[in-house]
């Protein structure tokens, strides 16, 4: 415990010592912020529009759904903002270990290989709550001038803290695979996007095909979140989903040191 | 304290090191010696649990390597080529953090920590982030990072390169003055080096042990002459004699004369000659036949040589 604390404790230093985490974080509020705002725009104006129509049929002014018209893409734009920044918080975990051969030192401390993986991982599960929790601020304005329900606010956090979970799991896998930052985050992009567009494919295929397809897509599963409605087997796909990334990184540092590899 | 037995390690098809044996007793200073690519890295890598062996086993302090790796690793302080430093954090930041996970308790890190940047003269440093500071400074961090949980084996790969000879001087010293206290493994393709500050040297070339003896002890037996073997055509005495007469020959010993005029001969010359041009001529003017002609295969000095051609560059 102690271990995986000095670890974690190091990392996430080392992210809020350097500009790596304040860039990140600036340009995925500064993205999120620009959509909020063009999303919000975009559903006032719909709002007056209907209010307007209503008015010329003498009727009683609808009550627009936030929550469905505003909220919901907003919360699927940050799962995909999430995707583009994500890559570029996991990708030097390992690699720049490696390369400056400070991985020599962890991997000969009496520290075991989990302790140091489960370290890394938790300090970028750190770095990403951060991100997420900034992004609250453009709720609360919701809150200020409107009546959302909190419920599927939260319910589309968990989603998106789930979703990005399973990026950051496969992102230190791609960083644990070489010595060079930009081939893991190329790498962790590629992967993370494939696995977001797979269902799309569903349509081309058999059903039964497409239903297989579309159980693996990572996006599917946020859909639910996003509305609202928490299910168990989101929850458990997202949640083996990391575990197979942080699987398969034990794996490729294990190989690594058998191989005599960096 | 260390014992390793029969190790061997491929990458590949390579075969970076075969079948090493050898071991070191508590408190004593051990130096591997050898040129570049000689497989020093590899075994000491090993030792510390970085890599498995393909074979073989090793023990430090009773554990062995491969099975109780933990228990060996927080006994073992390793200095590897590379110090393995984090560019963006203080030398007091980076030795808490090398305290932490080499398992100091808590309450004695701060002494420990100070303790160690004492030993080796960068507290004035101490708040400067790594990566402002020369290659120099970064080695005795390197070296301050082994040595801050106090281990019983301390492993240090190359920990001179890199230094100016003031700085040189104050490792070694540094070195010397560990033992007792701690096994120490040092590598070095430098010869002075091992005889300044090591008890015994181990010398490996090409993945294998060819020597295993006192720094004294090796340096006499670098010290020894040249040797050629010869084969002539001709009657033995006059031939021993002959060649006894080519200046710069200073022992000669018959082998083998047999009964049908052929004699083989040992032709000893001091170190540094070389006698063949000489010998050839003797024997061709005299109307003898030279059949063969050539220096015994010493593959001790020509290590020893190998290192001694390197140092030069770099003696003071």
């Amino acid at each position: 415990m102690r271990n995986f604390a000095a670890i974690l404790e190091r990392e996430v230093k080392s992210y809020f010592l350097s500009p790596l985490a304040y860039v990140v974080i600036f340009f995925f509020l500064a993205v999120s912020g620009i959509f909020f705002y063009l999303i919000l725009s975009n559903f006032v104006e719909m709002s007056l529009r209907a209010t307007m129509q209503a008015q010329m049929y003498r009727m009683m002014p609808p009550k627009l759904n936030v929550n469905m018209m505003a909220i919901r893409p907003m919360l699927h734009n940050m799962a995909l903002f999430a995707l583009f920044f994500l890559p570029l918080v996991t990708m030097k975990l390992y690699a720049e270990e490696k390369k400056t051969g400070t991985i020599e030192l962890l991997m000969t401390s009496p520290v075991t290989d989990s302790q140091v993986l489960l370290g890394k991982y938790t300090a970028a599960v750190v770095l990403y709550t951060v991100m997420l929790a900034l992004t609250f601020v453009y709720m609360i304005f919701l809150f200020i001038y409107g009546q959302p329900e909190l419920g599927p606010i939260l319910s589309g956090y968990l989603g998106l803290f789930l979703l990005g979970g399973a990026y950051l799991a496969f992102g230190l896998f791609f960083s644990s695979l070489t010595e060079n930052q930009i081939i893991a985050a190329a790498s962790t992009f590629a992967f993370i996007l494939l696995f977001w567009a797979i269902g799309w494919v569903s349509g081309f295929v058999s059903a039964s095909v497409g239903r297989v397809l579309e159980y693996f897509s990572l996006i599917e599963h946020f859909d639910d979140f996003a509305k609202g409605v928490i299910d168990t087997k989101h929850i458990v796909f997202y949640l083996s989903f990391i575990f197979m990334g942080l699987f398969l990184t034990y794996i490729s540092i294990q190989s690594a040191r058998w191989r005599g590899a960096k | 304290m260390i014992e390793v037995k029969h190790l061997s390690r491929n990458f590949g098809a390579v075969q970076a090191i075969q079948d090493i044996s050898f071991e070191v007793q508590k408190g004593e200073i051990v130096g591997f010696l050898g040129p570049n690519g000689a497989g020093k890295t590899t075994t000491m890598r090993i030792l510390t649990g970085y890599i498995p062996a393909t074979s073989g086993t090793a023990k430090v302090a009773g554990f062995d390597v491969q099975e109780e790796s933990l228990e060996v690793r927080k006994r073992i302080g390793y200095m590897p080529e590379n110090p393995p430093v984090y560019a963006d954090m203080t030398v007091d930041q980076y030795l808490d953090f090398v305290a932490k996970i080499k398992g100091v308790d808590g309450k004695v890190r701060k002494k420990k920590v100070d303790e160690a940047m004492e030993k080796v003269g960068i507290t004035d440093v101490r708040k400067r982030l790594i990566k402002h500071l020369s290659k120099g400074y970064r080695q005795r961090v390197g070296l301050a990072q082994a040595l801050v949980h106090d281990p019983e084996v301390l492993i240090l790969d190359e920990p001179t390169i890199g230094l100016d000879p003031k700085q040189i001087r104050e490792v070694r010293t540094l070195i010397k003055g560990l033992a007792g206290q701690h096994t120490v493994i040092l590598s070095t393709h430098i010869l002075p080096e091992v005889s300044m500050t090591c008890q015994r040297v181990i010398i490996i070339n090409k993945g294998k042990v060819v020597a295993e003896d006192t720094p004294d002890n090796l340096t006499a037996r670098l010290a020894g002459n040249e040797r050629l073997v010869m084969e002539v055509e001709g009657p033995a005495d006059t031939v021993t004699q002959t060649l006894q007469a080519v200046p710069g020959v200073q022992n000669i010993s018959v082998d083998r004369a047999n009964g049908d005029g052929r004699v083989q001969l040992t032709v000893e010359s001091s170190a540094g000659t070389d006698l063949r041009k000489e010998l050839a001529r003797t024997v061709v003017n005299n109307g003898w036949g030279l059949l063969e002609l050539r220096p015994v295969e010493m593959s001790l000095e020509d290590v020893f040589l190998h290192l001694v051609t390197e140092e030069e560059e770099v003696a003071n």
